[in-house]
């Protein structure tokens, strides 16, 4: 069985702009919706604020790994164990960490992301309740699903 | 099962890295496929068609048992396997959450850098 995910995605954008969208912290922040303290800096750890309505109480928290430019971005993050107001705690020394990467590729249109997260092994039953993970997942996912109805009934 | 017993096995959750382990093997992987049908099997069974031996079948259902994916039941005078597919569920329902995620963050990322 996989215990890690992948996932792969082509971008019609040169490997310069989705190189800067990651391993800028602003940028990064604006799509992945983290407000983060400060830049990305190898064996540093980063720190920032969720941005997902309902979320906002939650600390997103980064040791970076590793930023080979243009090629490779790659940090471990601490999973949350609760994400509602009232059992949530922003210490992190104990909570368990997956890998996650970013590789990059040109292609002829533009770039082939890669990314694959792993060390779900790490991640014991009792932290795997409500895997929110500072993203709205139910809505978008709700959103999408009326879109497509939408889309077929018409 | 008495209350008591029911509790007690509910509280033993194996950690993750030991049900991966466990399925990060080809024979056991075999052996979870031809238990998911449904029906307990006897250890002659899951023997029968393998080239290995009924010690061998019967050391990968250990690890099995000790991961929390199968379990003993008695069938009158015979012991049967059973297998116990919750752990299994759980952790594919935990991925298919974060794949979702990712796919929803990635597609942001695209719309981010094509605009």
């Amino acid at each position: 069985m996989e215990n890690c995910i992948e996932k792969r995605i082509e971008l019609k954008a040169p490997v310069t702009r989705v190189w800067s969208a990651l391993a800028d912290y602003r940028e990064f922040g604006e799509w992945f919706r983290v407000e983060l303290e400060g830049p990305f800096v190898v064996g540093q750890v980063v720190r920032g604020r969720v941005l997902h309505p309902g979320y906002e109480h939650i600390i997103w928290e980064a040791l970076i790994e590793k930023m080979e430019q243009e090629r490779l971005f790659s940090f471990t993050w601490a999973q949350v164990q609760y994400h509602d107001k009232e059992r949530y705690s922003p210490d992190y020394s104990r909570a368990p960490r997956t890998l996650v990467e970013f590789r990059l590729e040109p292609t002829a249109t533009g770039t082939l992301l890669t990314l694959i997260e792993s060390g779900f092994e790490n991640v014991p039953a009792a932290w795997r309740g409500d895997a929110q993970r500072g993203n709205d997942g139910g809505w978008t996912q709700q959103m999408n699903n009326i879109e497509k109805y939408v889309a077929e009934k018409s | 099962m008495s209350p008591r017993s029911r509790s007690r096995k509910r509280a033993h959750r194996p950690q993750p890295a030991i049900l991966f382990a466990a399925l990060g093997d080809a024979t056991r992987l075999a052996l979870v496929g031809k238990l998911s049908f449904g029906q307990p099997a006897s250890i002659a069974q899951l023997t029968a068609g393998s080239r290995l031996t009924r010690q061998a079948i019967s050391k990968h259902l250990r690890v099995l048992e000790r991961a929390g994916l199968v379990r003993s039941v008695r069938a009158g005078r015979e012991n049967r396997i059973a297998l116990d597919p919750q752990p299994l569920q759980e952790i594919q329902e935990y991925l298919h959450r974060v794949s979702r995620q990712w796919d929803q963050a990635l597609a942001r990322l695209k719309s981010f850098v094509e605009e």
